[in-house]
């Protein structure tokens, strides 16, 4: 319950921020801090710096820039979840923000924070994987974007560097049709599996806590490509992929509600 | 002093607000870590990370040379502070079997959380980084998890025994009527479930203080226990103080359900050390470890038979369970599945019963009580076997029940186990509770979503639960070799300005005994419960009392401070009859006013007699001042409470999901003192007999390690997982005690378990049978639903 | 590390440690031993407070990252005079608490919940309060004195 002790230090810029982590191999960014706190309590996590990016109040922000919307790293889950322009750009995004942990977590929680954590288990790394986001980060040399397809890397692994700040979160507006499915056993709980869908042009669906990483149901998408059924497409959700077994679903059980779930979100894409 | 007061309705019976809860609800409540106690030390507990495991070496260097540590200690550097043994009060057997136990283990660790060391540092954030210093070097070893398993003895847990089996109970009254029963039996049930171990999870985690004054050699025991007075006995006896030296306070507790029901290693730990460092000591608890460190409940294998004639009319009930005591024995482990060892046969009426039970030690957190201890164990099996006993005769499950019903006639009814229970209607309950749920309307709802196709399947699942409770009498538990007896004990003064005082020795924790107890005793005075205070959980105020479990304080307790009433009014009768100058026979009382019956210009306040008392100026010859009167009640029986509680679940045929959508519980606890606070008993109840049906298991991994120590991975359910409930309620009142009250803090608990699975299986019946246990979680329900189809 | 904060509308000033956790700073520094710590893991809600007027979880915040905050504890929540506030009402005339241990951090989330919600129904309240457990009421009790103080603050 008392993390270990660690220096902290305050970056009002993200150019400060970088130039905070640099040197620093042990040093960690906090924003809203709840993905993080939660493993130094228990001392699952002990960094020797903390880097409070929380601060940077320029990064707090949902702009329409017509084909995309760009979301600051340091949005709340409730700005995201309650604003008037996601709602109707991208819904599927407010909808995704408002089931992340509880009404209190989304007080605190950001968006940035939850996707540069990259825990294949969280709903909004998937929901970002679903909508083809852009990621933007910012490192010393400079912005550059990442597709969020070639930002989740492996176990809460990403391919920000680690001087590098995820700022900028860009999804394509106006996506009508999209499913979000996720299924636990408390509502407060992570999902123990969880599936978005979003269709435009092409249908792409990800998985949530399917594996190390959120993950694309590939086998679905080619299906749905070929012209399958919607009840055949579902049945490869969990095609090529390794689910984990946890106290809440063996692989056999996570790999079933990998498929009737993902029936579901197609179903309700229409 | 002439006043008369205005008459004050009786107020049993009636929703009072609870005074408790203003304090509670700005932040003035003060549970035990909210206590400013200067120069404290705190502990941290070095813990076993292995289920079980020998201990090499313990080196505590790097520890003690940490900022603000004062002291790192191991078994044996504290061997000379004990006197005994962690207590345990139970030894339900003449030669039952127990390993020695001390506050820090030494050899061997036999459980993951078993204390192996100490560290008293300055604050809890150096205590807690110094725990981490400490070096243990572990052997680990093969580890005892599976109930049967430890029955075969493959691994021996504690050597010193010879066997991991603690002791075989058995109740076996009428052998050869068990025997016929069988033999001749047209149709046989033969069940095996499992109660699977639960983590009471009472909000606050334990937290212990001692503060001692060394000079006089007194200590003052803060914690958050349910049992300051049994406490004291034991922290005594173990630790080697003079009782008279221990005052333990348990200010605001934060529920307790059982878990505060015993004497933890870290209260001794903390007493121990306050006397060696002559420093106050404390220590709280986070909820990791308290998953870990406080006993967990539950925990069975069950085996239960029921044999029926050719009309489904029970002739015989046997069950024979294994119960996991843990590591260790706690202070009423081996006894919790005892509770229970009377009603395997629930409501019914039966010419035959048998029990035994076999008491095992596995490389897990020892058991003891958890809300309603045993009695939801009994509960469980006898109602799902009722169901099952209704699919092979054939009729429905509200038939069978209606077949097999005690009688209403025959209370006070002598069961075969031997028990005298003391009144019920049950026929009637079960009728009002079947009407109230619209049973019928279910079941026709149930036939057209299946006619329907729907993936959904509506099931309808009852359980008609009775429990023994108001512990205790107290020759009763002395027959079970239990250490204490049952009695509670109650002061009633009227203070100088007709203000009243009652004393109890019970130790509410969420029950609001403050709010009941003055209503009991301002209903029995005809004064208003605002000019009644209660004083409870301090031994310095309340020197004797046994404290609060298994539905106990209402029937026993609040019996106690009804009597105490009555016999300080019986006094002040006997001044207003000096007074008025008229015999006491001529005397009535209402509304707070002695009055002289034909002479109604003859009236005396309470108050002038309570001023009177006091003053001691007129007092009949040989009257001792003041007016205060004490009892100790020991109940002549246990009470019964009763109850039809009925559950409707939607299962998603898909996922295996269970969504309860109706809860109807009509319960029969006697009379009711205060409605409000019942339901909230039963409401609270409910939630933790769900939770344990549908959501919650304390799991351990073949290595003995709890996988479930978080309250992220160990499932206490939420609002948004349960409905409203919907209550009613029946009176059939008690004859063991004044008041006709009965008990209903275990009941939701006891009652509910069933009713949800009950629900589940009648959900998927039109697949097969379905074999689930508990908790049903959609991975189990949709495994169970795949089962059918194979 | 000196942090600021305005609590119950009093600003005050204290060094912390970079790792003390708000709650303890609340509880410790502060001595508004109201707000309570019921888990490590986030999942129970007991500490809960209003930060900025918005629920939070005070275990789940640095001191120091709550420096130049406005926050509420429970001990803010009654007026001056004693008197409770519709939410703190609600939850005696209803039963809404038994131990009253996570009643502090009920409250609070439940005071944001009405805040944030113009049209609470029953299942919005349980939903509401996915993040607050409680061991004792059932619930049942908690979600009819939120809904009666949500019609009360509404009206």
């Amino acid at each position: 319950m008392y993390p270990a002790s660690f220096e902290y230090l305050r970056a009002l810029s993200v150019a400060e921020a970088i130039s905070m982590v640099s040197n620093n191999e042990d040093a960690k960014f906090i924003a809203g801090g709840h993905s993080l706190i939660p493993l130094m309590k228990l001392r699952l996590a002990t960094p020797s710096t903390l880097v409070d990016i929380g601060r940077i109040g320029s990064l707090s922000y949902v702009k329409d820039e017509g084909s995309q919307i760009a979301i600051g790293a340091l949005t709340r889950h409730r700005d995201i979840e309650i604003s008037d322009v996601l709602r109707s750009k991208a819904p599927m995004l407010a909808h995704v923000a408002g089931m992340v942990g509880d009404p209190s977590v989304r007080h605190r929680g950001t968006i940035g924070g939850s996707i540069a954590h990259g825990d294949g288990a969280s709903d909004l790394p998937a929901a970002v994987l679903a909508l083809d986001a852009v990621l933007v980060v910012e490192g010393p040399s400079g912005r550059r974007e990442i597709k969020a397809t070639d930002f989740f890397k492996g176990f809460l692994e990403t391919a920000l560097g680690a001087d590098e700040v995820l700022v900028e979160i860009r999804v394509p507006s106006d996506i009508k049709a999209w499913s979000y499915q996720k299924f636990n056993r408390r509502a407060q709980d992570w999902a123990i599996v969880g599936v978005a869908a979003v269709r435009n042009g092409t249908t792409r669906v990800s998985l949530v806590n399917m594996g190390a990483t959120p993950l694309r149901a590939t086998g679905t998408e080619a299906a749905l490509a070929s012209g399958a059924s919607l009840d055949d497409a579902a049945l490869r959700a969990d095609e090529g992929i390794d689910p984990p077994a946890d106290l809440n679903a063996s692989v056999e059980y996570r790999r079933h509600l990998a498929h009737v779930l993902t029936k579901r979100a197609l179903s309700e894409l229409g | 002093m002439t006043t008369v007061q205005d008459a004050v309705p009786g107020v049993i019976g009636t929703r009072v607000l609870r005074r408790e809860d203003p304090e509670l609800l700005t932040g003035e409540g003060r549970f035990t870590d909210d206590l400013k106690i200067p120069a404290a030390l705190w502990l941290g507990v070095v813990r076993s990370p292995f289920g079980r495991a020998k201990i090499l070496s313990i080196d505590t260097s790097a520890a003690k040379a940490a900022p603000g540590v004062v002291a790192v200690y191991t078994a044996t550097d504290l061997q000379s502070e004990w006197a005994g043994p962690i207590p345990s009060a139970w030894q339900v057997t003449p030669d039952m079997k127990s390993p020695a136990h001390y506050p820090l283990a030494s050899g061997s660790a036999n459980y993951v959380g078993d204390p192996v060391a100490v560290v008293v540092a300055n604050s809890p954030k150096e205590a807690a980084d110094a725990v981490g210093m400490v070096d243990v070097e572990y052997e680990q070893l093969p580890a005892v998890v599976d109930l049967e398993d430890a029955l075969s003895d493959r691994v021996v847990i504690h050597s010193e025994l010879g066997t991991n089996v603690s002791y075989v109970w058995e109740l076996n009254p009428n052998p050869d009527g068990i025997k016929t029963a069988f033999d001749n039996a047209a149709y046989v049930v033969k069940e095996r479930y499992i109660q699977q171990r639960l983590i009471p999870a009472a909000m606050e985690p334990r937290s212990v203080a001692v503060v001692p004054s060394p000079m006089g050699g007194d200590y003052t025991v803060y914690s958050a226990t349910q049992i300051p007075h049994i406490l004291k006995v034991m922290l005594g006896l173990t630790v080697g103080i003079s009782e008279s030296k221990i005052r333990v306070i348990a200010p605001a507790v934060g529920g307790g359900f059982g878990s505060k029901l015993d004497v933890y290693p870290e209260e001794l730990l903390c007493l121990a050390l306050a006397r060696k460092h002559r420093l106050p000591v404390r220590w709280t608890e986070e909820r990791s470890e308290n998953s870990q460190a406080t006993i967990q409940g539950r925990g069975q294998v069950q085996w239960i038979e029921l044999a029926a004639d050719a009309n489904g009319k029970l002739t015989g009930v046997r069950a024979d369970i294994i119960a996991d005591m843990g590591g260790y024995q706690q202070l009423i482990t081996a006894g919790v599945p005892l509770l229970g060892a009377f009603l395997y046969h629930g409501v019914y009426d039966t010419p035959a019963y048998a029990f035994k039970c076999t008491g095992v030690y596995t490389n897990k957190t020892p058991t003891d009580a958890y809300r309603g201890a045993g009695r939801p164990e009994a509960t469980y099996a006898i109602e799902r076997a009722m169901d099952a006993l209704a699919v092979k005769v054939g009729v429905d499950t509200v038939e069978i029940r209606r077949r097999n019903f005690i009688p209403t006639e025959s209370f006070p009814y002598n069961s075969p186990a031997g028990l005298v229970f003391d009144s019920g209607d049950y026929a009637a309950n079960f009728t009002q509770g079947l009407n109230f749920a619209g049973y019928d309307a279910l079941r026709k709802k149930q036939a057209e979503m299946r006619a329907s196709g729907s993936k959904k399947h509506l099931g309808i699942g009852i359980s008609f639960f009775v429990e023994m409770c108001g512990l205790a009498p107290s020759r009763v538990l002395a027959s079970l070799n239990y250490s204490a007896g049952g009695w509670e004990s109650a002061t009633v003064r009227i203070l100088p300005t007709c203000k009243v005082q009652v004393v109890t020795g019970t130790a509410p924790h969420g029950q609001g005994h403050e709010t009941s107890w003055a209503m009991i005793a301002a209903d029995k005075l005809g004064i208003s419960p605002d000019d009644v205070e209660v004083l409870h959980s301090d031994t310095a105020i309340s020197p004797f009392g046994l404290d609060t479990y298994g539905s106990r304080s209402l029937s026993v307790g609040g019996t106690a401070v009804y009597i105490a009433t009555e016999r300080v009014l019986d006094k002040a009768r006997k001044i207003a009859a000096h007074l008025l100058e008229a015999s006491e026979e001529d005397l009535d009382y209402a509304g707070g006013n002695f009055s002289v019956k034909g002479s109604p210009e003859k009236v005396l306040p309470l108050a002038a007699v309570a001023f009177e008392s006091f003053t001691a100026h007129n007092l009949p010859d040989g009257m001792e001042p003041n007016l205060e009167a004490s009892t100790s009640w020991d109940p002549p029986n246990f009470t019964f409470p009763y109850g039809t509680h009925i559950a409707v679940v939607e299962v998603d045929e898909d996922t295996g999901k269970v969504d309860l959508v109706r809860y109807v519980a009509v319960d029969d606890c006697g009379n009711r003192i205060n409605p409000l606070i019942v339901e909230g008993q039963v409401h609270g109840g409910l939630a933790q007999g769900i939770g344990q049906a549908l959501f919650e298991e304390a799991v351990y991994d073949e290595t003995g390690n709890l996988l479930t120590a978080t309250l992220a991975d160990y499932l206490v359910p939420s609002a948004a997982e349960l409905p409203s409930f919907e209550l009613d309620h029946t009176v059939t009142p008690s004859p063991t005690n004044p008041l006709g009250v009965k008990g209903i803090g275990e009941a939701g608990a006891i009652a509910s378990p069933p009713a949800v699975m009950n629900a589940i299986v009648d959900a998927l019946s039109h697949f097969g049978k379905i074999n689930i246990d508990m908790p049903a979680s959609p991975e189990k329900v949709w495994k169970a639903i795949q089962a059918t189809k194979a | 590390m000196k942090v600021t904060l305005t609590v119950n509308g009093k600003q005050v000033s204290r060094d912390v440690e970079p790792r003390t956790l708000l709650v303890h700073f609340i509880r410790e520094d502060l001595s508004l031993t109201g707000t309570n710590v019921g888990c490590d893991t986030s999942s129970c809600g007991a500490c809960t407070i209003l930060m900025g007027g918005e629920s939070v979880k005070s275990c789940t915040v640095l001191a120091v990252q709550a420096d130049g905050a406005e926050i509420t504890t429970i001990e803010g929540m009654a007026s001056a005079d004693g008197t409770m506030n519709a939410v703190q009402r609600a939850f005696q005339e209803n039963h809404g608490l038994q131990c009253g241990y996570c009643t502090p951090g009920m409250v609070m989330a439940s005071y944001s919940l009405i805040k944030e919600n113009s049209n609470l129904d029953e299942a919005a309240v349980r939903e509401g309060l996915e993040g607050n457990l409680c061991r004792c009421t059932g619930y049942h009790n908690i979600v009819k004195a939120v809904l009666a103080a949500a019609s009360e603050m509404g009206a």
